[in-house]
């Protein structure tokens, strides 16, 4: 049923159709308005035999769900950003139990300085916690993959974490088809737990582990990861045959048969980088696009499969290693080890920072013109001028201060006159 | 007492058991058939009053759940002695997860078996002092906050033990510990810090909070099976010694609980709904050195350079213990 | 469940991991030697009498047999024993010594009242063992060997078994009902009694038993030289006390002196009290507090009325009028002549000095040694005479009914083994459970229960038994105060405080604990926490 909705609001209708019994969740822009109405759906009854926990943090949330999927619960939650840090701890260990948990990341840069606004930082930070990261294109997308999420992290006992972009999705109303219970139902069966507290059959969960085992666990972890691998795409056609829509999926190749340069990016600026593409192909240019849906666990053989004919590849993303350079770059490089192919790292939207058609095609037509260097990390749009100013001042004051403060006093924020 | 006295001259309510009283009056520990949650082949220390505290525990909340029990383990002495691959000691459904997020994982469990329908299966949280004083506070106080149905039981030994006995916030007053030596000018752990978690329980007004020692196994049991009454958020807060982190002889585990309360440096209560119900009251009540002395953590108060001064500090302690919950018996006072 | 791999384990494995290996000392179940049984001098097994009775019903013809097992006179120990298991009981320490003569009289009476007896459950051994004198040695020695299977031979000179219990102490003190009753219990076994048959000369009755033990006990009063007028009624306290059992109601006035301060004073001045003297006084030489007799027995004198005169002796009886001279103490407490004189009316004085025994019986006995007017025995009461035994009052030891009841059984177990020509079975006396092996924490505040006393008025006039019996609750209260010394009472609380799990109950009704050494660390927590001291700590051989 095609409705005009809210991405946070259709996610929320897809999470109730999966039949969660567990929800524990704290508030953090821009998650807010998913585990809201969630909130309304228990206490309206949409969503039954459901337990809502006000958790008193985000690390609490993690662990309520810990423990409900350990008692066998199919639970959820959603965070951002510092949200997703402060769980950290517990999101390495709910996949070390192995416990399907299945949680929203509406995502959202990390501070400091602070910031609310979309980029991900927060998802890659967590990139080898051991969970499933899916990002989503759309909120279409995004009410899909966590369909697909519950069924991927039940059938193989690990945690799935739902990337979309803070505010960018959650906060757009688009048209979204959102599926019927009845095809939901049919599609994620109802939960088999792994292990179970039972007292009917006890067992220990969380057992220590010293040198004699560990690596085994880990490699363990591993080898489902991998699996992931096959089963994802398993379940995208199964649903598109549920469905009738292709959703889900490793990678969402766009134009890239043929194509010299390829643009690798994921989640919402898919979209951008696609009407780029277009207009470039319309120039005569030979570019193309790929998505990465799952980012973790790392495609690897089928990304180099996707660029295997490409000469150029622009990876741009919302995130890097600060100090050493791109994230899905570096994950891309590996993927085009010896083959003859360029790799060039940009980063972009950083903070809510919009990525523009005509910015990424100024990107574009100098990677095409050779006018970059693939070398180095790239930051698109950045304001240089600003950044040198900054870095003037610190080589002649002694302790130059914040540079987010003075950069901000330079380009004339309202805020930064409170400090003058 | 709260707990029935037993009308027995020798012993009394104070033997775990005894061949003359009636099955049904004898403490759970007493029976053959209990239920040994923790089992032989744990690798705690020689008298380890974590290891007892939660046997005494688990299996009375086993009896009065009839078996329908889940445990949560936060990180600490009891999990890593309980667990180490490939063998465990539980002999219940039991979940350890992180050092902090026990009481959160607890709550998980008790919302999960509420969804399912099953909640004649009962939830016990439990942590040591660490996971629960400090580092597992905030997670604490909000399944406190949100009347989870969850007992929470901390086993303080007023210390991180674990790690290497480092101070914790329930580590007393003067006391060493690893990272409180007997150096400088103020020997031991500072006076002044630190902080009781059965009172700030009590000020989230839930249903039930009590304390215990493993020196008193009939008001121990009688508080589990008292807690199990009830639905919603319960926390018990059980004192045991560690004989490797106070420094103190193996056998004297129980003694030293005793004299904790009897000194009136640990006060045994009960509160309900905020308000204290009950007040175990000192039997024989005993000058704090008696209980400080066979402790090396507060040896430095005795050697070259006694500290009377600061033993009067800790009296002091306890005698405002006493007065502000009554602990000496009526007439006393 | 398809558990995943190390993460998740099956419950209870860790018992693969036997801590026992970390052991340096064990625990192991031992049994002290209660300070009751050290102090009883009839060998009883107090603790574990106790122990039976405490379980009430059934328990208490348990408790009985054990007791029997060493003493056959449970009602009468309950009535006249001094009790030095209540002096030695630790728990004085703690409040009050355990009423432990209380609870034997509510036994031994309850044995009365049901009937319960005794029967020798071994084979005749065809040896004959002559005892002479009925009273409790000699009972006491008879009971035991017939026990054994000996064929005993008791001959009293007397018209009645019971020796001093009979004729020393008064009826008031022990009802003749419960005398009789145990006296016949121990003939009901097949033991011979022969009345008024003094034997005068033991070499001529020697050889016809394999053994014989002597208990002729000592009922000579001994007598003072007094300068007395010719009008003057002087008696001795043994002859008063033995006519009166014999029916013979002494002429003693109406103010009665008595001279001496042992316990047969105070019996001879109660006495004179009940065959109506308007007053008896007690004349002794020294303090109240350096008086032989029995506190019991001279609190109860003093609660009858009878007075006393302390720090006098007696220089002069006349007719009605005694001259006394006051003493005083010397540095060693000994009582020194001070001239000071004064009168006393007295319409009759009664001695009651000690007493000595008749050893015309053992002349010519060779080996024999006599000291002090008492017979010379070995640590088996075996005088120097082969085959012939001594015990009671006529051999060198205080003087009590329960001391010669233990002599009586310990003469028994030597003639037994005398005549089997075997050492006897060593007696196991293990270290004493002081009150510091105790954990008294565990036990409840217990305040003693006293027996009831007969009203004043009734002991001014009769000779009705004055101190009375526990009703049952009571006396199975006072027996479960009692604290088991050094011995497991099976209170689970080693099985309780192990942190280990490695004290196993036994589930069988009589069974107590075992340690599983698999799994015992050796920490010492179930030694700390016995509250009797029934569990001590030895090194592991490493």
């Amino acid at each position: 049923m095609l409705r005009q909705v809210e991405g946070s609001q259709a996610v929320a209708r897809a999470v109730t159709l999966c039949r969660p019994q567990v929800i524990a969740a704290y508030p953090i822009s821009p998650q807010t308005h998913i585990v809201e109405s969630l909130s309304d759906r228990v206490r309206t009854g949409e969503l039954t035999s459901c337990e809502y926990l006000m958790v008193e943090s985000e690390f609490g949330a993690m662990s309520a769900c810990i423990g409900a999927s350990g008692a066998g619960a199919r639970t959820y939650t959603a965070t951002s950003s510092q949200g997703l840090l402060f769980m950290a701890e517990a999101l390495f260990n709910a996949s070390g139990l192995g416990l399907p948990i299945v949680m929203t990341v509406a995502n959202r840069a990390i501070g400091a300085p602070i910031n609310i606004w979309n980029d991900h930082s927060d998802a890659m930070s967590m990139r080898d916690s051991g969970w499933i990261q899916l990002f989503a294109e759309s909120n279409q997308e995004a009410v899909d993959l966590h369909v697909q999420a519950y069924r991927l992290a039940e059938s193989l006992s690990v945690p799935v974490m739902v990337c979309m972009d803070g505010f960018v999705l959650t906060h757009a109303f688009e048209e979204v088809d959102l599926p019927s219970q009845e095809q939901v139902d049919a599609f994620v069966p109802p939960l088999v737990p792994q292990q179970l507290l039972d007292p009917a059959d006890p067992v220990t969960i969380g057992a220590m582990v010293g040198p004699e085992a560990f690596a085994e666990v880990k490699y363990l972890m591993h080898v489902k990861q991998m699996a992931a691998l096959d089963e994802i795409p398993v379940i995208a056609e199964d649903f598109l045959r549920a469905f009738g829509r292709a959703s889900g999926g490793l990678l969402k190749p766009y134009r890239v048969e043929d194509a010299e340069t390829v643009v690798v990016a994921l989640g919402s600026v898919l979209g951008t980088v696609e009407e780029v593409v277009d207009a470039m192909r319309d120039d005569g240019l030979s570019v193309g696009a790929l998505g990465i849906t799952c980012f973790r666990p790392w495609p690897v053989a089928e990304v180099r499969e996707a660029l295997g004919r490409a000469k150029r590849v622009v990876v741009v993303e919302k995130a890097f290693a600060v100090g050493a350079g791109g994230i899905v770059g570096q994950n891309v490089r590996d993927a085009t080890r010896n083959l003859p192919v360029d790799v060039y790292d940009v980063v972009a939207g950083l903070g809510g920072r919009p990525i523009t058609r005509a910015s990424l095609r100024r990107l574009l037509d100098d990677v095409v013109a050779a006018r970059v260097d693939a070398s180095r990390l790239h930051f698109l749009d950045l304001d240089v001028e600003l950044v040198q100013r900054e870095l003037e001042r610190a080589r002649h004051g002694a302790r130059p201060g914040p540079h987010a403060e003075n950069m901000l006093r330079d380009i004339g924020t309202v805020a930064s006159g409170a400090y003058e | 007492m709260a707990f029935q006295q037993i009308k027995l001259y020798q012993t009394g309510t104070f033997v775990a058991g005894n061949r003359l009283l009636d099955p049904e009056q004898r403490s759970v520990q007493a029976r053959t058939g209990r239920s040994n949650s923790l089992t032989s082949g744990h690798r705690a220390c020689r008298g380890c009053g974590e290891a007892l505290g939660a046997r005494y525990v688990l299996d009375a909340a086993m009896r009065a759940t009839d078996g329908n029990l889940v445990a949560v383990n936060s990180t600490g002495c009891l999990e890593v002695f309980s667990t180490p691959y490939p063998e465990s000691s539980w002999q219940l459904p039991w979940l350890h997860s992180l050092f902090g997020n026990g009481p959160a994982v607890a709550a998980g469990v008790a919302a999960a078996l509420r969804a399912q329908g099953r909640e004649d299966i009962r939830v016990v949280g439990q942590a040591g002092d660490g996971g629960t004083v400090d580092i597992g506070f905030g997670t604490l106080s909000g399944m406190f906050e949100r009347n989870d149905d969850v007992l929470f039981v901390c086993y303080d030994n007023e210390g991180y033990m674990n790690t290497g006995v480092q101070r914790s916030g329930a580590t007393p007053p003067a006391a060493t510990t690893a990272n409180t030596k007997a150096l400088g000018g103020t020997p031991g752990n500072v006076f002044g810090q630190g902080k009781s978690v059965p009172l700030i329980a009590m000020a989230h007004e839930i249903p039930y909070v009590a304390t215990a020692t493993v020196a008193e196994l009939r008001d121990l049991e009688y508080k589990v099976e008292k807690a199990m009454t009830f639905r919603g958020a319960r926390y018990l807060h059980v004192f045991v010694p560690c004989p490797l982190g106070w420094g103190a002889a193996s056998a004297d585990t129980v003694k030293l609980a005793r004299l904790a309360k009897e000194t009136g440096l640990f006060p045994v209560f009960e509160a309900e709904a905020g308000t204290v119900t009950e007040v175990s009251k000192i039997r024989r009540q005993v000058p704090v050195e008696d209980y400080l002395r066979p402790q090396k953590r507060f040896a430095h108060l005795f050697g070259d350079q006694p500290r009377p001064d600061v033993v009067a500090r800790l009296q002091a302690r306890a005698d405002r213990n006493i007065a502000r919950f009554g602990l000496l018996p009526e007439g006393d006072e | 469940m398809d558990k995943p791999f190390a993460i998740t384990l099956d419950v209870g494995t860790s018992r693969a991991n036997k801590t026992g290996s970390w052991r340096t000392e064990r625990a192991v179940y031992t049994n002290r030697m209660p300070p009751c049984n050290d102090a009883c001098p009839a060998g009883e097994n107090v603790q574990a009498w106790l122990y039976e009775a405490e379980e009430g019903g059934a328990g208490y013809e348990r408790a009985w047999r054990k007791i029997m097992a060493d003493n056959p006179f449970p009602a009468i120990m309950g009535r006249v024993c001094y009790h030095p298991c209540e002096t030695a009981c630790n728990r004085a320490q703690l409040d009050e010594a355990v009423g432990i003569n209380s609870v034997e009289r509510f036994v031994g009476d309850e044995a009365i009242r049901q009937g319960w007896t005794v029967s020798v459950e071994v084979p005749p051994t065809g040896k004959r063992v002559l005892v002479i004198g009925a009273g409790p040695s000699g009972l006491s020695a008879a009971y035991h060997l017939a026990l054994r299977g000996h064929t005993v031979t008791i001959k009293e000179a007397g018209p009645m078994a019971g020796g001093m219990m009979r004729f020393g102490i008064p009826r008031y003190r022990l009802s003749r009902d419960v005398l009789d009753a145990e006296v016949q219990r121990i003939l009901d076994l097949g033991v011979t009694l022969e009345l008024d048959t003094k034997v005068g000369d033991l070499e001529a009755v020697r050889q016809d038993y394999d053994a014989v033990f002597l208990a002729v006990g000592a009922q000579l009063g001994r007598r003072a030289y007094i300068p007395a007028g010719e009008a003057a009624h002087v008696l001795d306290a043994v002859s008063m006390l033995r006519d009166l059992e014999s029916g013979e109601k002494p002429l003693l006035g109406r103010r009665v002196a008595v001279y001496g301060g042992g316990n047969t004073a105070m019996d001879a001045a109660r006495t004179a009290k009940r065959l109506g003297a308007s007053e008896a006084i007690v004349v002794y030489r020294r303090t109240k507090d350096r008086m032989p007799a029995h506190e019991s027995e001279l609190r109860e004198a003093e609660d009858e009325g009878v007075l006393f005169k302390w720090l006098s002796t007696i220089k002069q009886v006349d007719g009605g009028r005694l001259t006394v001279e006051r003493m005083e103490l010397d540095d060693t407490g000994f009582p020194r002549a001070t001239g000071e004189v004064e009168e006393l009316d007295a319409d009759s004085l009664v001695l009651a000095l000690g007493q000595d025994t008749d050893l015309s019986l053992l002349d010519g006995v060779p080996g024999l040694v006599v000291e002090d007017g008492v017979v010379a025995v070995g640590s088996d009461m075996m005088t120097g005479c082969p085959g012939v035994f001594a015990g009671g009052d006529m051999v060198p030891h205080e003087r009590s009914v329960t001391v010669a009841v233990g002599h009586g059984k310990r003469a028994a177990r030597h003639i037994d083994a005398w005549l089997s020509g075997a050492a006897p079975e060593p007696v196991a006396r293990p270290a004493l459970a002081t009150f510091d092996t105790l954990n008294t924490w565990y036990y409840s505040d217990a305040p003693r229960a006293h027996r009831p006393v007969l009203d004043r008025a009734r002991r001014e006039s009769t000779f009705d038994e004055v101190v009375l019996g526990h009703d049952e609750s009571t006396a199975l209260m006072e027996a479960r105060r009692c604290m088991s010394c050094g011995n497991c009472f099976g209170c689970d609380n080693c099985y309780g405080v192990c942190p280990d799990n490695a004290v196993i109950k036994l589930d069988d009704p009589g069974g107590k604990y075992l340690i599983d050494l698999d799994y015992c660390k050796g920490c010492g927590l179930c030694v700390a926490e016995c509250p009797s001291g029934a569990i001590q700590m030895f090194p592991e051989r490493i």
